[in-house]
């Protein structure tokens, strides 16, 4: 059963105002309505004008992934019923759009590379957003805030071309990268980016999921519907052209009320705004260096695997975080920062923008100098970005190790140490000596214990062996 | 130097929905001309309704641009005019606070649907208003109460702070007793503003001048055709052998595109008053009723209780010319409509300068006459054309028709307000 999904994507273009008016984009922090005009609250008489530079930040999004620009675009009204529409329709673009075309390529199911066609890229404006007060349809009142109400969004819409949850996790996280790379976008505000998908197994109808706000959301999204899908097929059950809802907490996507979407957006091209003829504003646009021309340079300048290049060419300020530290020690500063700072990251839930750079290179630096063991060097880290987390200021590696006494154990100190283990586990010795096999990882770990970890595995691991030969 | 003006004469006709009795006045060209604004065009601080019960009480926190104009020209606004509930009517008898009469004849309409304005001017309460002109919303009350009204080149004047019927056709506009008032007025407003989109910039107005030794005037054959009447057609006609006794070249010619005019503007003035009375749900605006559940059965309950039955069937209309399998069928045919309309003057305009005919097929309406829509639309058959084609059109007045007023109308080239008002102000000086 082949799957065939295809993405809507809405991002937020990262401008200082918004699509239609000189309101500030910047309303996360503030109280409801207080960033609102006569134009995005959709009072009587205002007229839109659109913002130059949104409109820049699309073309240069559309230049950077390979698209055509159309000599004249065209806004148009979407007509549609909505307490947190200001105007009762939306201006968006329909059969005229900004861009067409354009690809991005992505690693494929079978590791080599995938190119996914996109059919085109709009602009539009972002409604407002609705606070139930109460739970669900028994809320006793809604509120509107229209904040949001006119923030520039771009829409980009793939062919469908993608063939599993994961190509679409891939290929999201690609563009979020692109988008990050460009300056148009800021993945880390809420709300952000949000998509809907359109899911098929092929031969069957294909259902629109719509509703999904995160990264992680696509993908088990996705994992849900196409495993619905194919379990329907199997029961011989048909699949019906139908809209449905994805429930995030829940992780399922279940069946919109038809009426709910029943809509005749009654398209026709916005009266109040001239149409667009920006094709050439293309040229003047210089493109940033962008992921795949990142990766290419961080394999052949730092000589890093193509893994860990993709990994920290994947998010903007992870690069920038890589290169800050790497000066040197880019050996080091790979598989440290892509495997495990990333990892103890992920489990804080922690942005890449909150590690301290100098105490992290400090850290590297002892590495480098092999004065801590990698499992004191990782519990060093925790406490570094522990202290992050509390608000204290983090201290260097030195300062770290010195204060708990992680400095590696070395020479005869560590001979010492192993001795006093060995005369400790006689009946461990003797298994060994018996050609038991378990039993050296036994004595090493009993090291290990004693020395909390100071001591390199490896090291201790030769000098029981020296050490039972005699 | 500035000052106050007290508003205090009797309204007998309806004109004013809402008024200002003590007016602060700045300097300028227009200092301490009252000056009456159609209900239509918002003004910070003082209810701006179109006409609606749906706007009841609304108070726009900003003035429309045309308003900061007046105001920093030292102009005193005195009050809101009565107008057709948003726009639409050819009466002004389609508004939530009354119908409004015609001062040259209190039992007949004065038009619509800036007929407030119109009524206003012609009875002495202002020297001059602000009207707004859809597909004729401000010639047709000027033809009917016997003054002169002008709708500028669409781009002309900004409709920033205009409460929207239709986008794509309308202009405000002025209206005033004489050629030379409504010409101060139209200078005060025109020009470019940042704060809309389809304004253009351009010189300023030129000052006025009688001027129609020499011009080309075409005279399309539609202009008389079925359903004008015929003595408003002979009063107009002899008005077009003055000018060419002023010195005018008379021209006969046709649009044949005309047949199209309506239809191609009624579809899609529709289709955008649709789009822009979705707004008014009852959440926002209007008297502050009792909220049903859902939230789709209180939008339809309120809307279908504060929007009158003329505009409840623009809207049915518009909507359904607009959906899914209509569209191809009304609204693309009415924008090729339009554009031949377009083509149609571009053509003319090679061969003329001014296109001169009647401004309504008839004088005043009998109030309460009106009761049969298609006929009332048939009425903007004149008008509409010049809205189609976004090109700047007057009417003026040029004699009666038992005993009423009948208006000339003269359109020009895009931009070419100050030519169409020059002819006029000759016509009405008799001089050239
Ligand atoms: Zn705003």
């Amino acid at each position: 059963m082949t799957v065939i999904i295809g993405l809507e994507i809405h991002c937020q273009l990262n401008t200082q105002t918004k699509l239609f008016c000189g309101c500030s984009t910047d309303y996360r922090e503030d109280g409801p309505n207080t960033h609102v005009c006569p134009v995005c609250l959709g009072l009587p008489g205002s007229l839109p004008i659109t913002n130059r530079q949104a409109v820049i930040y699309a073309l240069r999004v559309a230049k950077a992934l390979h698209c055509e620009v159309p000599e004249v675009s065209e806004f148009a009204r979407k007509n549609y019923f909505y307490p947190d529409l200001a105007k009762a329709y939306q201006i968006t673009q329909y059969d005229k759009p900004l861009a067409v075309g354009g690809y991005i390529d992505i690693e494929g199911e079978d590791g080599g590379e995938k190119r996914i066609q996109l059919t085109r890229i709009h602009m539009e404006e972002d409604p407002g957003r609705l606070l139930h007060m109460g739970s669900g349809d028994r809320g006793r009142y809604t509120l509107v805030d229209y904040n949001r109400s006119g923030v520039p969004l771009i829409e980009i819409v793939t062919e469908p071309e993608l063939s599993s949850p994961k190509e679409a996790r891939r290929f999201l996280n690609k563009l979020r990268a692109t988008l990050e790379y460009l300056g148009t976008f800021d993945s880390e505000k809420e709300g952000s980016l949000r998509v809907d998908a359109n899911i098929s197994i092929k031969g069957h109808e294909r259902v629109e999921v719509k509703n999904i706000t995160s990264y992680k959301g696509v993908e088990k999204a996705l994992m849900f519907e196409i495993t619905r899908q194919k379990g329907m097929i199997r029961r011989n059950a048909t699949i019906v052209r139908e809209t449905r809802h994805y429930q995030e907490a829940r992780g399922v996507t279940t069946s919109a009320r038809s009426k709910e979407f029943e809509h005749d957006y009654r398209y026709f091209p916005e009266p109040d705004l001239a149409l667009l003829r920006v094709s050439s504003w293309v040229d003047e646009i210089t493109l940033p260096e962008l992921p795949d021309a990142r990766l290419d340079r961080f394999m052949k300048d730092y000589g890093l695997s193509k893994n860990h290049a993709r990994t920290l060419t994947g998010d903007l300020r992870l690069a920038d975080f890589f290169e800050e530290v790497c000066t040197g020690i880019p050996e080091i500063a790979a598989p440290w920062t892509a495997d495990i700072l990333l990892g103890e990251l992920n489990y804080r839930d922690m942005p890449i923008s909150k590690v301290p750079v100098q105490a992290f290179r400090s850290l590297l630096m002892e590495v480098k100098k092999a004065s801590v063991t990698d499992k004191s060097a990782v519990e060093v880290l925790r406490l570094m970005l522990n202290q992050v987390m509390d608000g204290t200021p983090p201290e260097m590696a030195d300062e770290i190790i010195a204060r708990l006494g992680l400095a590696k154990e070395e020479g005869d100190s560590i001979v010492e140490i192993v001795t006093s283990v060995l005369a400790e586990h006689e009946a461990a010795v003797a298994d060994h000596r018996a050609g038991k096999p378990g039993a050296i990882n036994f004595l090493v770990g009993q090291v290990m214990k004693a020395t909390r970890g100071r001591a390199d595995p490896k090291e201790i691991g030769r000098i029981i062996g020296d050490l039972l030969k005699e | 130097m500035g000052g106050r003006f007290v508003f205090e004469k009797p309204d007998p006709h309806n004109a004013f929905i809402t008024r200002c009795m003590d007016v602060a006045y700045g300097d300028g060209p227009l200092s301490g001309i009252p000056i009456g604004i159609k209900d239509n065009i918002s003004t910070a601080g003082i209810p701006t309704t179109c006409a609606s019960k749906i706007l009841e009480g609304y108070i726009p926190p900003y003035d429309a641009h045309v308003i900061t104009l007046l105001r920093s020209a030292g102009a005193a606004i005195v009050g809101k005019t009565n107008m057709d509930e948003f726009g639409m009517g050819t009466t002004t008898e389609n508004s939530a606070y009354g119908p409004t009469q015609n001062p040259a004849d209190p039992t007949r309409a004065p038009g619509g649907s800036s007929g407030g304005s119109a009524a206003a001017v012609a009875s002495g309460l202002v020297r001059m208003a602000l009207g707004t002109d859809t597909g004729g919303s401000i010639r047709c009350p000027a033809s009917f109460c016997g003054i002169v009204g002008l709708k500028p080149t669409y781009g002309r004047v900004s409709r920033h702070g205009l409460i929207a019927y239709a986008n794509s056709f309308e202009q405000i506009g002025p209206l005033a007793r004489n050629v030379g008032d409504c010409a101060l007025l139209y200078s005060v407003i025109a020009g470019y503003d940042p704060k809309d989109g389809t304004s253009l910039d351009l010189p300023p107005p030129a000052p006025l001048q009688a001027e129609i030794q020499g011009k080309r005037i075409g005279v399309p054959a539609e202009f008389f055709g079925e359903g004008v009447n015929p003595e408003v057609a002979d009063v107009v006609r002899s008005a077009i052998d003055r000018l060419a006794d002023l010195g005018a070249e008379v021209v006969s010619c046709t649009m044949p595109s005309m047949r199209y005019a309506l239809a191609a503007y009624y579809v899609t003035s529709m289709g955008e008053a649709a789009s822009n009375l979705g707004r008014y749900d009852g959440v926002r605006y209007g008297p502050a009723p009792e909220f049903f559940r859902p939230w789709h059965d209180a939008y339809s309950r309120l809307r279908k209780e504060y929007f009158s039955e003329e505009v409840r069937r623009r809207i049915l209309l518009g909507t359904f010319s607009l959906s899914a399998g209509y569209q191809g069928k009304y609204y693309a045919k009415a924008q090729k409509a339009r554009s031949m309309v377009r083509s149609d003057f571009n053509r003319l305009f090679e061969e003329v300068d001014i296109i001169a005919g009647p401004t309504m097929p008839s004088v005043a309406f009998r109030l309460g006459k009106s009761c049969d829509p298609l006929s009332m639309y048939l009425a903007d058959i004149l008008t509409v054309p010049a809205n189609l084609a976004g090109i700047p059109a007057v009417s003026v007045p040029c004699g009666t028709a038992g005993g009423l007023p009948v208006g000339l109308q003269l359109m020009g080239r895009h931009f070419a307000e100050d030519e169409i008002l020059a002819a006029a102000l000759a016509f009405e000086e008799g001089s050239a």
